[in-house]
Order: C-alpha cells, then sequence, then structure tokens
C-alpha cells in the first residue's frame, strides 16, 4: 500500500518548504519524487557511496540514511541551491578547469564534502582533502583532478 | 567571475588545447540530467522480480495477488515476449526470461506502479512456477560430457560470424602464426604457467536506467543510460520484435559505462511494460541489481608458454585461455577474440598460437569492460617476458626493446600498424623512473607494456553551418563522460577554424543523428573523428565556392582563415562565414551540410601470414600503444600491497585535449588498480555474494598515490583525425602485469592468480619460491 504521507516543513537552500511525503520516507526520496530536487544521486541507497552527500546545519549528510521527518527545524543545503556561496562557486570553477568532472555522477557529492572540508580547514594538505573526499567515490578520474581542484581552490580562497 | 560568463577557457581552444567540457558547468551545479532524473507527465515506476535459481524452467506466473496490488498497472513475464532474440555476436537473448532462467538475477517479470516502492512490492507477490535444473556455475564444468545445457536451441541461433557452437561451447577461435611446435626447439629458454583473473565489477556511479513512453502511434520513445542509442535501438528491436522505425532511442547525460552500458541491461523490459501499461515507465535498477544483473569483466584462465633465444630474442609463444561466459553470448565472443588477437602482446613473435574457449555458464552474463580481454591475456604474457628477462640478465626494458614491433611490421594476424611510439613511451618512464627512491631506499619496480587497438566498425558525422554561420555537429556518439562532444567539437573547429565555443554537438537521437556503434573499444576520437574531420571539410569547400562567386575569384585563389572568413590570398578583403551561411539559405545553393560515414574496413586477417579460425570482427586496427611502471611497498605483516609511485606512458597519436587523455590515464590507473588487488565479485555457489559497495571494495581517493605521473606521447598516424589515436582503454591494460612483476622483484615469488590480495602475496613472501619452479 502507498504509505501514507506525512506533511513536513523543511528549509531548503534558504527557502521553507512544506512537502508531503511518504512516512518514513529518506531525505533522497522526498527531494527526489517529491521535490524534484534531483541534484543529490542514487549511487547505491546504502550511504557508501556518497552520491547523495547534502548539508544538514553545515555538516555533510547522505541524503540516503536521513529521515525527512528528523530534517524539520533544520537548515538544508543541496549542491544546486549554493551557487551564491562564494566558497561553492570557486570550488566549482576549479572543478571544471581542472578536469575534476568526468561522468559528473558523483559531482554534487565531491563539492558537498570539499565544501565543508573548507569551512574546518581554509588551507587542507592533499593527504587532507583525500580524507574528506574518502567518502565519495568516483569511478572515472582516478581522483588526481579532484584534489587538485579542492587544494587549488583553497589556495584562490586564502589569497 | 560568475560560471555563466565567458571564460578564456571556453573560446579559442582547438586542436591540442585542454579545453574544458562545456558539461562540466552544469554537472558542478547539480544540474546535469540523468536517466532517473528524468520525468514524464503520468509517469509509472517500474521493478524487476529476479530469478533466485541458477537454473530452471518456468512452468508458470500466478499474478493474481500482484495485479490486486495497490498501485500497480501492468505486469509482464516471459510470456508478454515473442521469440525474438538479441546479441551482438550470437543472438540468445530474450527481453526477459522465457520458458528457463539462467542465473540468479536474471529478471523474471517487471511490474509498473504508481511508484517504485509500490512496484517493488507487487513483485513480492508475483508467484513463479519453477522446476530446478542442475547449474553450470564454472566453464570447467559447463564442458563436461554429461553437463546440464543451458540453450537447447543454440545451433539454431542466429550468429554473426563462424563461433563453432556447441554443447555448451558459445564460441571458439583459434588464431596461429609460423609454426609453434616446431619452434620449441630453437628455444634456449621456455616458462610456462597457468594464470587465473577473477571477475570485476564496472560500478559506473550511475546505476543502469530506462524510462520508455509510447506515443498515439504505438511509437515508442526510449531515454536510457548507454553507450549507443544504436545499439539500444537494435537490442529493443530485435528482442520484441520492433521495426527500427517504430523505436527512438535517445540518451540523457550518462553516469560512466566502461563497457556496463554498451549492450542491452534493462532497455528491452522497459519498453515492454511501458507498451502494456500505454503510460510511460521509468526503471532504475538498486546499486544490487546493477551488480547481479547487467554484466562484470570475464574471469579468464589463461595457460601460457614462452620461449626465446639466450640473446633474449623472442621465438615462440602458446597461448590458450578458458572464459566464462556467464548465461548469454553477449560481447563475449568479441572478448575472446580480441584476447587472442592481442596475447602476443607488442612484440615480434614469428611463432604465436592463440586459441580460446568460451562457455556458457549460470551467471549473469560476462561482457565489454575497459580493456575487453586484454588485460587478462597481458597478466599472463607481461610477467613471462619478465621471467625470461630474468633468467638471461636483461632488464624489463632491454628485454622489451629487443622484441617490440616495429612500424612497418604487421600485428598478429595481420592487422597494419601504423604509427608506434612504444620506444618513446618506454624511453619516458625509464628516465622517470631511474636511480632510487628520494630517500635513497631502492624501488619495488614493474613494468608494463601494451597496445590497443581504435579502429573499429561503422560511423558517420554531419556538420550543419547555421545561419549566422556557427556550427551544428551530429555524430550521434554517446558522450559518458569522458569528453567525446568536447574532442569532436575540437576537431571540427579545427578543420573550420573556428573557435570552440562555435561549434555545437547535437545530442545523440537515432531519429536525427547518423550512426554511430558506439561509445566503446577507444574508437569515438579515431573512428568518429576521422568522420567529424571529413564532414567539417565538405562544409569547408562548399564555403569555397560560395566566397569564390562572392568575392569574383577562383576557388584556388581562396584561403580559410581563423574565425570563420574566407579571403583571397595577398588581399584584406574576405568574405565571413556569416555572409556565406546566409547567402546559402536564402538566395543561392542552399544550407551549407557535410557530411560523412565510414565503416573501419582495413582487415585483421592476412591469410597469407595466419590461419585464423573463428575471428569475430574482420576489421579492426590502428595501435595506440603504452608502458607503466610502478614502484610499489609491501606491507611485511599483512603482505598488503600500496603503490609508492607511478608512471604512465601512452602513444595516442595526438592528443587533441591534452587533459582529457591525462584524466583517462589516471582514471584507468586507478580501476586497474583496484582490479589487480582487491577488487573480485565472488559467489557462493550460484549466487553472487558481494553485490554492493559495503562488500565489493573500489578505491577511494585515500587509496591512490599521490605520485602518478603521465606522459602523453604524440605519434601520428596519419589515418588518424590530426593523427589521433584512441586513449580510453590502454591505461589499465597494464596495470595488473606491472604490479604483478614489481611484486615478483621484491617478493622473489610469481604470482599467477588475481586479485594480489594481501593474503596471496604474503603466502608468496612466506613460501618456496614458485619462480624457481
Amino acid at each position: 500500500m502507498m504509505a501514507k504521507k506525512v506533511l513536513h516543513s523543511l528549509t531548503l537552500n534558504g527557502e521553507q518548504v512544506d512537502v508531503a511525503t511518504p512516512s518514513g520516507a529518506t531525505l533522497l526520496e522526498t527531494l527526489r519524487e517529491d521535490l524534484r530536487v534531483l541534484s543529490s544521486k542514487r549511487g547505491c541507497n546504502q550511504g557508501v557511496c556518497g552520491a547523495c552527500t547534502l548539508l544538514v546545519d553545515g555538516k555533510p549528510v547522505r541524503a540516503c540514511l536521513t529521515l525527512t521527518a528528523r530534517c524539520e527545524g533544520h537548515e538544508i543545503q543541496t549542491v544546486d541551491g549554493m551557487g551564491e556561496d562564494h566558497v561553492m562557486a570557486t570550488l566549482q570553477r576549479h572543478m571544471v578547469e581542472s578536469g575534476g568532472v568526468q561522468c559528473g555522477f558523483c559531482t554534487g557529492g565531491v563539492l558537498i564534502s570539499a565544501r565543508e572540508l573548507l569551512a574546518e580547514d581554509p588551507m587542507p594538505s592533499r593527504e587532507a582533502v583525500k580524507t574528506a573526499l574518502s567518502g565519495n567515490v568516483c569511478r572515472c578520474t582516478g581522483y588526481r583532478t579532484i584534489v587538485d581542484a579542492v587544494v587549488g581552490a583553497a589556495e584562490e580562497l586564502a589569497q | 567571475m560568475s560560471l555563466d560568463q565567458a571564460d578564456p577557457i571556453f573560446v579559442g581552444g582547438t586542436v591540442g588545447k585542454s579545453v574544458a567540457k562545456p558539461d562540466n558547468l552544469e554537472k558542478v551545479q547539480g544540474r546535469a540530467e540523468y536517466i532517473a532524473d528524468l520525468y514524464r507527465p503520468g509517469m509509472l515506476h517500474g521493478a524487476i522480480l529476479a530469478s533466485p535459481h541458477a537454473h530452471a524452467r518456468i512452468n508458470g506466473y500466478d499474478l493474481t495477488d500482484a495485479l490486486d496490488a495497490p498501485g500497480v498497472v501492468a505486469i509482464i513475464t516471459g510470456d508478454d515476449v515473442g521469440d525474438g532474440r538479441m546479441g551482438a555476436f550470437i543472438k540468445d537473448e530474450h527481453a526477459i526470461a522465457k520458458g528457463k532462467v539462467l542465473y540468479v538475477g536474471e529478471p523474471v517479470a517487471a511490474v509498473a506502479a504508481r511508484t517504485e516502492e509500490e512496484a517493488r512490492q507487487a513483485c513480492r507477490l508475483i508467484r513463479v512456477e519453477y522446476e530446478e535444473l542442475p547449474a553450470v556455475l564454472s566453464p570447467e564444468a559447463g564442458l563436461e560430457p554429461d553437463a546440464p545445457i543451458l540453450h537447447e536451441k543454440l545451433s539454431e541461433y542466429i550468429k554473426v560470424f563462424d563461433a563453432g557452437s556447441e554443447g555448451n561451447l558459445c564460441s571458439r577461435t583459434e588464431l596461429s602464426e609460423g609454426d609453434v611446435d616446431a619452434a620449441w626447439a630453437d628455444c634456449d629458454v621456455i616458462v610456462e604457467d597457468e594464470f587465473t583473473t577473477q571477475p570485476q565489477a564496472h560500478v559506473s556511479m550511475e546505476p543502469c536506467g530506462a524510462l520508455a513512453e509510447v506515443d498515439a502511434t504505438g511509437r515508442v520513445t526510449l531515454w536510457s543510460a548507454n553507450q549507443s542509442v544504436f545499439r539500444v535501438q537494435a537490442n529493443v528491436c530485435e528482442s520484441l520484435g520492433l521495426p527500427m522505425s517504430k523505436l527512438r532511442s535517445l540518451t540523457p547525460r550518462v553516469g560512466a559505462g566502461f563497457g556496463n552500458k554498451m549492450e542491452p541491461h534493462i532497455q528491452p523490459i522497459t519498453v515492454a511494460l511501458a507498451m502494456k501499461a500505454k503510460r510511460p515507465v521509468k526503471l532504475i535498477l538498486s546499486r544490487e541489481e546493477d551488480f547481479e544483473m547487467v554484466r562484470a569483466r570475464h574471469p579468464y584462465r589463461v595457460r601460457m608458454k614462452t620461449g626465446a633465444k639466450a640473446d633474449g630474442t623472442l621465438v615462440a609463444r602458446d597461448c590458450e585461455v578458458l572464459v566464462d561466459c556467464g548465461a548469454f553470448a553477449d560481447d563475449s565472443p568479441g572478448v575472446l577474440g580480441y584476447s587472442l588477437l592481442m596475447c602476443g602482446g607488442p612484440y615480434r613473435i614469428p611463432n604465436l598460437r592463440a586459441s580460446g574457449r568460451l562457455v556458457y555458464t549460470n551467471k549473469l552474463r560476462f561482457g565489454a569492460f575497459r580493456g575487453f580481454g586484454n588485460p587478462q591475456v597481458l597478466f599472463a604474457g607481461e610477467q613471462q617476458i619478465d621471467q625470461i628477462g630474468d633468467k638471461l640478465g636483461l632488464d624489463p626494458f632491454e628485454i622489451r626493446r629487443r622484441n617490440m614491433l616495429q612500424e612497418g611490421d604487421q600485428w598478429f594476424v595481420g592487422p597494419r600498424i601504423g604509427s608506434n611510439g612504444l620506444a618513446r613511451c618506454m624511453d619516458a618512464v625509464e628516465e622517470a623512473a631511474k636511480g632510487p627512491r628520494a630517500d635513497g631506499s631502492p624501488r619495488n619496480f614493474g613494468l608494463s607494456v601494451t597496445a590497443h587497438i581504435s579502429g573499429l566498425l561503422g560511423t558517420g558525422a554531419i556538420v550543419r553551418m547555421l545561419e549566422d554561420g556557427t556550427i551544428s555537429l551530429n555524430t550521434g556518439a554517446t558522450d559518458i563522460g569522458q569528453g567525446s562532444d568536447t574532442v569532436l567539437a575540437q576537431i571540427c573547429a579545427e578543420e573550420l577554424k573556428l573557435p570552440f565555443d562555435q561549434v555545437v554537438v547535437a545530442s545523440p537521437d537515432t531519429d536525427g543523428s547518423p550512426y554511430n556503434w558506439g561509445t566503446t573499444a577507444s574508437r569515438v576520437t579515431y573512428t568518429t573523428g576521422r568522420a567529424v574531420k571529413a564532414a567539417a571539410g565538405k562544409v569547408v569547400e562548399q564555403a569555397m565556392d560560395h566566397a569564390a562567386e562572392m568575392l569574383d575569384c577562383d576557388v584556388e585563389d581562396l584561403e580559410l582563415r581563423e574565425g570563420g572568413r574566407i579571403g583571397q590570398r595577398g588581399s584584406n578583403t574576405d568574405v565571413t562565414f556569416a555572409e556565406i551561411s546566409g547567402r546559402a539559405h536564402w538566395a543561392v545553393g542552399g544550407p551549407l551540410v557535410g557530411s560523412e560515414t565510414l565503416v573501419f574496413d582495413e582487415p585483421t586477417h592476412d591469410p597469407k601470414r595466419a590461419i585464423a579460425l573463428g575471428l569475430p570482427f574482420p576489421r579492426i586496427g590502428v595501435f595506440s600503444f603504452a608502458a607503466l611502471g610502478v614502484d610499489i611497498d609491501i606491507d611485511d605483516t599483512s603482505g598488503q600491497v600500496t603503490v609508492h609511485e607511478a608512471w604512465s606512458a601512452a602513444d595516442v597519436g595526438r592528443a587533441i585535449n591534452p587533459r582529457l587523455v591525462d584524466v583517462q590515464l589516471h582514471g584507468g590507473f586507478v580501476q586497474g588498480l583496484g582490479y589487480a588487488l582487491y577488487e573480485e565479485m565472488v559467489w557462493d555457489g550460484a549466487r553472487l555474494a558481494n553485490p554492493s559497495l559495503m562488500d565489493y571494495k573500489v578505491p577511494t581517493a585515500r587509496d591512490v598515490p599521490d605520485a602518478i605521473h603521465t606522459f602523453i606521447i604524440e605519434d601520428p598516424d596519419p589515418t588518424g583525425p590530426f593523427g589521433a589515436k584512441g586513449a580510453g582503454e590502454i591505461g589499465l591494460n597494464t596495470v595488473p602485469g606491472a604490479i604483478a612483476n614489481a611484486v615478483a622483484k621484491a617478493t622473489s615469488a610469481r604470482h599467477t592468480d588475481l586479485p594480489l590480495t594481501g593474503e596471496r602475496v604474503l603466502d608468496g613472501m612466506l613460501g618456496p619460491d614458485p619462480s624457481q619452479d
């Protein structure tokens, strides 16, 4: 039977959003199926691949492991809504220019993890970048160009 | 600066420049649309019921409860599809299991319902009456005289080559030149071993999916994750008995492929569901289903014997492989044939014999995966080259240099070799890797070299000059993220002397694009690039004719100038593409369109040179070359191998976009690293035991060394567009062999089984030295 829908009030990319979503829905399901916010991807639905990573109260979480009901009153940010964030925009530009983007399916999650890293550690070492991105699987790039992009963005932002 | 503003990297880029892919922008903004991101009005969601048995007859279905379940609109089973069978080499596969199931995980029924959850729940209510049959779980078992037979009607299936199919033998291939049996007497040193390689999962980050909708006339529009909209069209139409004109195949952005999305996955099922439901249906696989249902890299058993003279000159090689096909032929006959074609490596071996058998088993189909059979035989061959060198006191570079193929040589059984930058690849690696590590400690160095083709099958290009003089390029080649749209636009822009950003690339569409066999076999830059360059050249010719009339001069006096202008030599007067195209559209001659189609037609087999039986592709060629050096560390207590430093050099003819070539080398290396060290699909009886990213480990950022050095070698091929050859697979091929050679150097133990897990390496360190056998 179709799960009963429950009304939730969420803060998504700075806007108040009311959404009716099945009880027990994950944030990934609510965003994609009920709100058509599609930048978080379902790569494994098990919290391993990192393609659904987004920010809740500024911290990266797996949308596929997060219940929508637990997000009321918390600030949700997705990569499609963060273009005005200067750090994110810098990261995005470096990803574009460094060749850190291939198929792009992991890219949103990678950027979210990198954004959180730069909030915690504005001048991370390559090792720190790799550790921060170790929960975002990329099968295309071999990671080198992604690490280059994050380090490059950090250096530019520090100037 | 805003991302949307024109940036220097998006203009003025042509061949040889590292233009950033335009699709990067939408991808970093989270706006790229993959198959799961597409929605249609009234769309339903699909789900699949998978077989719990490896081999069973289907005696009937009871759909009563499932049809009554909430939200269910339609259910299909094998009863809903006709007798049509699809397959690239042997047409042995229905759209969905019909009559029998052949592996655990094979689709048996599919449900379309209002939501994915409802569709999945309804699948659990479908009752299938099975009669279990004994299963074949290895190729060896499949060849036993009393083995259960998977495909009882194998002899009746359509085959596109002389497959020699019989019983569970899907195909066999035998190639030979020289006289191998007699040649052993001329050898001073002979090495012989049996090698095994494991199944590897592609793990494209995007699981497979499709969306189909039927219009009022019954015509189908199908979007899917794919490596070829044309192979999707062919497979769906063959398996469902549709005329190809009744199906339009399109592509959204594709979240990588590596071979997994070249041939069909669930497109035929999705189309059948949409036809029955009379509503659009989207079906997206879970990660577990993607592991269990689609395809994987073939496990190989390779028996190889190689002999050389005392000076290191290779004399003979005999290579025999046994390949697990899985339940359906898919690309397997091609993989078998290609691995045999490549099993001599890029060496002159005057007496070479290669034979192989491909055997049906009750597992998911094995199929195309970056490397296409080359990594498996190279793992064996490159170790034997080192073993011979060790016995003769020749270092890894020297033994290879003494034997490598030269420009003008023919490849095994006959393909022409064009440009050959292998020597330069080896030089680059040797120079960069020489000496000890920075801290003075010695290296644990291993080397492997390889070659890979890039010319194969049919392709086309249509170049249209729009009214304002800008260009629309349409090739039908799916860009799976590697950047072929960018590279093809660069080739087009270069030929027209236009800035890169004045060429737009159309999305592949079987209604409007010229045929393209697929984004596979490292072929798009070379094969499709040739068509693009020729088609753009035709537009230039047409523009020249207009310009001659407009400037009242002879075509011979004209020159094409940068930025879309044609002028008289020695004069400043010129006309712009916009002026020419406006004239063509509105006054004289008609719009400018250049098109070219071609099929790669250089023969694979030279009958004067070699004997070939069961060769699945008669025309293949144009070789890229590569060398990989690795310096490894081994943990004394766990045996775990880590790469300290690596040097990857590839001759790609001409790097149309060096950064995109570089990323191919890095990405190929890391995918090869997982293959060499730990990735393995494991079966528990008939059931895949690790179909999840929790249990199937792929490399993460922390598993990759920083010191991976890449070297792009450019030895232009005269037939390639601006000299270019392929680059997509070659960076992976060499990884297992190079690491195995480094492990042998570090531990004095040879390893014949992949992956090189810590346990195996530790056993080698503790046990007797097998290389002394």
